[in-house]
């Protein structure tokens, strides 16, 4: 899916913690833009409109990204690799929305078996009882994150700090359920402040338009000119050949 | 000895805008269609509190033959309200997603307006004379006193100041399940389509109380939903032809002759992705936003979130012309994505010209105008048009700045990467926040309404 032969940080180590550090701020792995995809993506699927109902249009997309990432990662094996690297003490520093959404799955899929990633289409199955539209609702796509990683997670690590990573993962879930215009401030009230940082990493990441920061994730097309072999000439020939058929000169 | 105009780039100059003149946009004022009539000589707004405007454009003074005349306030009516859904405790939007005109027939218009549930045909009529003397009733339409009329009269029209009165005709509500996109008038001009996320309806512009069913993709188990059809359009000439896009970038062109349900498409339109571009943001991107047909219905124009892609009918597996609107964001497309401008739905539209006229000997053919130019929005108040013919594109700016009426637009230019030359604007200054979605060009003339988030600009080409 990503382009062959190109380079990736390998995480092994410690040079790991401090290159990745860094690495943050200027060359983010692509495993670690990856992630934080993922991450921005579920995001998105849980902070639906509470009021009116979801964009159906842009919910599938953001669930079809998800979906081919996770494919990407089982097929990777790269969240072996993500596991490895959660061992360091200077989480705080790193993704930490990525240690709260890794560690909550391993959890969630103790002693859970989960059919499949089948379960996150829940979001859009609606009342079949009514009979009536499908929505989109907070309520059962807070399942659908907590099946989702413990897929792409489903071989555990021992892990040290459950603490109140869960709690405030737990929290979100809990006020999304509640479906009150609050939630999106209680949402973030509970989180640690590095979750905002996501996104400003994020931006900034991306801000800078030089070609080795999106190598994973974007590759730079070649730009693609029109190579049109037609115009609209052919309509006028198709005209004049009509023409002389119709009227006999 | 063709009688279309072309060849010639055409100068476009600022001409009007409407709208609020404050930075401070109230959400209700946002534009969410355009739309002109089959003559051109109306234009219909429609925003984001459920609101219609029409504007009318002013006979040409004929002693000024160097201006077109400027369009006016005609009418404005509430055409949506918003709606509560109690069974499934949501609010339905008031958003007017499409308006469409139907071809006059009468003294009277008549448009088609949507909203994300419900479609409803208005009938727009003037009323410029009242009926006055009548026997019974007082001027003031208390009725008289029986016993004091003495004499009869028959009452006479005498003319009074235009009133424009638009009335809900038709309401066909309760027909879909998820939110409508499009609305499509067919070419007899008594059906038309509707399309949601999921399903397209076929209606009879009489008939309120049923309507047929003739696209459904929703899958038996939603769990396996990967696809929504994100727009549909009726063939121009053919009425059992219509075409519907999809968020995976594909267009299917069904006739209704085929089946009453047209499940399997008669033409699948999709282009192969290009391997060396691919992302995990590659569907996003290639999610149709906007179909059109052009006039002839040889050719149909799709929108998705970077390009412009023309098809030829008879060719399934590529488009015959790609053009680049803002080929500077693949870059930022995780920023994008970030903010969802991504979802950001761009609409398209084909020039409008005068009919092609062919002398031959003693025989005038008249042919379809010929579809030469496309126009479609972009972000920071910029739009762009493409040259077919010429293959030469330009990039102009819906801008208050701009003020003075045929004053020529100056061309824009978004530096993509590195020195930035002056008068170019760098990608990281470009505002997302101004974006154009809605344009639409006039059926007959050189005249372009664009509409940026709350602000509706005219611009009309430079006449000698």
């Amino acid at each position: 899916m990503f382009v062959r032969g190109l380079k990736r940080k390998c995480f092994d180590g410690e040079e790991d913690i401090e290159g990745t550090l860094a690495g943050i701020k200027a060359i983010p792995s692509y495993n670690l833009q990856r992630q934080s995809l993922l991450d921005m993506s579920l995001v998105k699927l849980q902070l639906c409109h509470m009021l009116v109902e979801p964009n159906l249009c842009r919910s599938v997309l953001i669930a079809n990204t998800v979906r081919q990432i996770q494919e990407e990662m089982t097929q990777d094996g790269t969240w072996q690799m993500i596991n490895t690297q959660s061992t360091g003490q200077a989480s705080l520093d790193r993704l930490v929305s990525t240690d709260i959404l890794c560690r909550s799955s391993r959890e969630q899929a103790e002693g859970k078996h989960i059919p499949g990633y089948s379960t996150f289409n829940k979001d859009f199955e609606g009342d079949q009882a009514q009979g009536s539209s499908e929505t989109m609702s907070t309520a059962s796509s807070v399942q659908a994150p907590r099946n989702l990683q413990s897929n792409v997670w489903e071989m555990e690590n021992p892990q040290e700090n459950k603490g109140n990573f869960q709690k405030s993962l737990d929290q979100i879930f809990e006020t999304l359920e509640n479906k009150s215009p609050n939630s999106v401030e209680d949402l973030f009230s509970e989180v640690d402040n590095s979750y905002y940082d996501l996104d400003t990493m994020l931006t900034g990441m991306m801000s800078n338009t030089k070609t080795v920061h999106c190598d994973g994730l974007e590759t730079f097309s070649s730009p693609t000119t029109a190579t049109s072999n037609s115009n609209c000439k052919s309509d006028l020939n198709e005209l004049d050949h009509i023409v002389e058929i119709l009227v006999e000169s | 000895f063709l009688g279309a105009g072309g060849g010639n780039d055409i100068q476009w100059c600022f001409s009007q805008v409407k709208g609020a003149v404050d930075d401070d946009v109230a959400e209700a004022d946002i534009i969410s269609t355009v739309e002109f009539n089959h003559s051109g000589e109306l234009l219909a707004t429609g925003d984001k509190g459920g609101r219609v405007v029409i504007f009318q454009q002013e006979q040409e003074n004929k002693t000024q033959s160097h201006s077109r005349g400027e369009y006016n306030v005609y009418s404005t009516f509430q055409s949506h309200e918003p709606e509560f859904d109690y069974l499934k405790s949501l609010e339905i939007e008031e958003k007017i997603n499409k308006i469409r005109w139907l071809p006059q027939k009468n003294a009277a218009q008549f448009l088609l307006s949507t909203n994300d549930k419900t479609i409803k045909l208005w009938k727009i009529s003037e009323r410029d004379k009242r009926p006055e003397g009548y026997n019974l009733k007082e001027e003031d339409g208390r009725y008289r006193d029986p016993t004091t009329v003495t004499t009869l009269r028959v009452p006479v029209f005498r003319p009074m100041d235009l009133m424009v009165e638009a009335s809900p005709r038709r309401i066909f509500a309760n027909a879909h399940t998820y939110h409508i996109n499009s609305i499509s008038i067919n070419s007899d001009y008594e059906t038309y389509l509707s399309a949601d996320d999921l399903r397209i309806n076929l209606w009879h512009l009489e008939i309120t109380d049923r309507s047929f069913n003739i696209v459904d993709i929703k899958p038996a188990n939603m769990e396996e939903l990967t696809e929504v059809i994100t727009a549909a359009e009726f063939h121009p000439n053919s009425c059992n032809t219509f075409v519907y896009s999809s968020s995976k970038g594909t267009i299917r062109l069904c006739d209704m002759r085929a089946s009453a349900l047209c499940d399997r498409h008669s033409k699948l339109f999709e282009e192969p992705e290009d391997p060396s571009n691919r992302s995990f943001f590659s569907e996003i991107i290639s999610s149709i936003s906007d179909v059109k047909f052009s006039h002839s219905g040889r050719y149909m124009m799709t929108r998705d979130y970077l390009s412009v892609k023309i098809w030829d009918l008879n060719m399934e597996n590529r488009p015959v012309e790609t053009y680049q609107v803002h080929e500077y964001l693949r870059s930022k497309l995780c920023s994008l994505y970030e903010n969802d401008c991504i979802f950001d739905k761009f609409e398209c539209c084909w020039n409008g010209s005068d009919r092609q006229v062919i002398f031959h000997r003693t025989v005038t053919f008249f042919l379809p105008p010929l579809c030469s130019i496309v126009m479609t929005g972009s972000y920071n108040n910029f739009f762009r048009m493409f040259d077919r013919n010429t293959k030469r594109d330009i990039t102009l700016e819906a801008s208050r700045e701009n003020n003075k009426p045929r004053t020529v637009l100056k061309p824009r230019k978004v530096c993509a990467s590195g020195k930035r030359k002056k008068d170019e604007i760098s990608v990281d200054s470009l505002d997302f926040n101004k974006k154009i979605l809605h344009t639409a060009w006039h059926p007959k003339e050189n005249i372009i309404a664009v509409a940026t988030t709350n602000n509706l600009y005219i611009f009309q080409d430079k006449m000698n």
